[in-house]
């Protein structure tokens, strides 16, 4: 199979699976909202001050509520040993990480689709800004984060305890992509600085991290 | 080769003690820092030494990625490992300096904060390394070390960016250009000392990681004679 065949059936299995059991969507839909309603206890905050602190409530709330489904991506493979049963195949390894990264993007640009109506409920939020550069940046930097976590959590499968293994060694590498997301949503929202720098910034942090992830994912995979 | 370690371990004692003297007695005080600027003689090389251990661990990662060699693999497990504790060096002298001088303990500054990160990723690959398991350890460690070096100056680009929007405190004394010659004198005798003290301490961390491994090695073949009998 072509690598372009492969990751298509990979990701439509892994779409189908999602949408029948709604594992990932469910839990990091719930532990956003927590998140959300929480952070409004402790800051109770005007809507002038909301779009300040919003840009770094989201990307945070994300950032935590996207470790479910990164941790879910290749522990649903050990079961059966499909993953050995992955090596073994003639099949292309890029292929198999492309289409985990592509489903895992997916998944949290749906959960951000649904949580910008609780932002907008419970903070008053809304944005001085273009809204297309908002977009912008949220496909930029959940690619960020989602490229990064989809191999970090083929590293920590191999761990012990994997679960608490992914933030450890996901957020030390993710913090510029954060800064770059929260300092553009902030400035965005605000409508104070422009910010192009940062939506360039996350532009080169994706184009370097997605080679560095194809160029290493067959050796993580083939790890003995 | 051990009695060449021997003597390089003492010329790095003699080298230490000099260096010392000459931070702490020969050097003239500065004018307006006063005495806590003689940190900076500990301080700097110390981000040095720190620097070339993780550089050794990138390199040495590499190297083990292409020709799996369980020799480089425990070169990156000492570099990554020294590098660390140099790094801490740096983050709990600058602080002490900072506070009499700046007036605060901390700043999200440029240099600060990618030390900071650099700190943080390098600690992460500590803690990956202690968590894989077996065989695999290696291979996982060698593609992180691979991100944290790549992450390093896209994280030194970005807070660059968002701090120049702010006053950053004047980066006074230290290398720069306007360096009495006395000081000059005695950062660089440091600056050889502390690299030297660097290399006697990635070569007897390098050595226990061999031993490490040949320990395990040899469990692991008792083990697999006992299963056989």
């Amino acid at each position: 199979m072509t690598t372009f065949a492969t990751a298509r059936a990979t990701l439509l299995k892994d779409l189908r699976l999602e949408w029948r059991s709604k594992d990932a969507i469910n839990s990091m839909l719930f532990f956003a909202l927590l998140v959300v309603v929480v952070f409004s206890f402790a800051f109770s905050p005007t809507a002038e001050e909301s779009r300040r602190i919003a840009g770094g409530l989201v990307w945070v709330a994300l950032l935590f509520a996207a470790i479910f489904a990164l941790n879910q991506t290749w522990a649903r493979e050990l079961r059966n040993q499909v993953l050995d049963a992955y090596r073994v195949s003639p099949a292309p390894p890029n292929a198999l990480f492309l289409a985990k990264a592509i489903g895992n993007f997916l998944f949290v640009l749906v959960l951000e689709v649904l949580m910008t109506p609780l932002f907008v409920v419970f903070y008053g939020l809304r944005s001085i800004g273009p809204v297309w550069q908002l977009i912008v940046v949220a496909l930029l930097g959940t690619w960020a984060l989602v490229v990064n976590g989809t191999f970090f959590a083929a590293l920590s499968i191999r761990t012990r305890s994997r679960e608490i293994m992914l933030p450890l060694i996901l957020f030390p590498i993710s913090i510029p992509a954060l800064l770059g997301m929260v300092d553009a949503t902030t400035s965005i929202l605000t409508g104070e600085a422009s910010p192009d720098f940062w939506i360039k910034m996350l532009a080169v942090y994706d184009v370097v991290f997605t080679a560095v992830c194809l160029l290493l994912f067959e050796t993580v995979l083939n790890a003995e | 080769m051990k009695n060449l370690f021997i003597a390089f371990v003492v010329l790095t004692v003699a080298l230490l003690a000099y260096s010392t003297y000459q931070a702490l007695f020969v050097a003239p005080t500065e004018q307006t820092m006063g005495e806590v600027q003689r940190i900076f003689y500990y301080h700097v090389p110390s981000a040095w030494t720190a620097g070339v251990c993780f550089f050794v661990n990138f390199l040495a990662s590499l190297l083990y990625l292409w020709k799996r060699d369980a020799r480089s693999d425990a070169l990156a497990a000492a570099s990554a490992e020294v590098g660390v504790m140099f790094c801490t060096i740096v983050l709990i002298t600058g602080p002490i300096w900072a506070r009499p001088v700046w007036g605060i303990w901390w700043t999200w500054d440029a240099r600060l904060t990618t030390t900071l990160v650099l700190w943080l990723i390098y600690v992460s690959y500590l803690v990956l390394r202690r968590f894989a398991a077996g065989g695999q350890q290696q291979v996982l460690a060698a593609a992180l070390a691979v991100f944290g070096f790549v992450d390093v100056p896209i994280v030194y680009m970005s807070i660059r960016w968002f701090r120049t929007q702010h006053p950053a405190p004047v980066m006074g004394g230290g290398e720069n250009s306007g360096l009495d010659p006395a000081m000059l004198h005695a950062f660089l005798w440091n600056l050889l000392a502390f690299t030297c003290v660097g290399v006697v301490l990635l070569v007897l961390r390098y050595r226990l990681q061999r031993l490490e491994e040949s320990v395990e090695a040899a469990h692991a073949a008792a083990a697999l004679q006992g299963g056989s009998q």
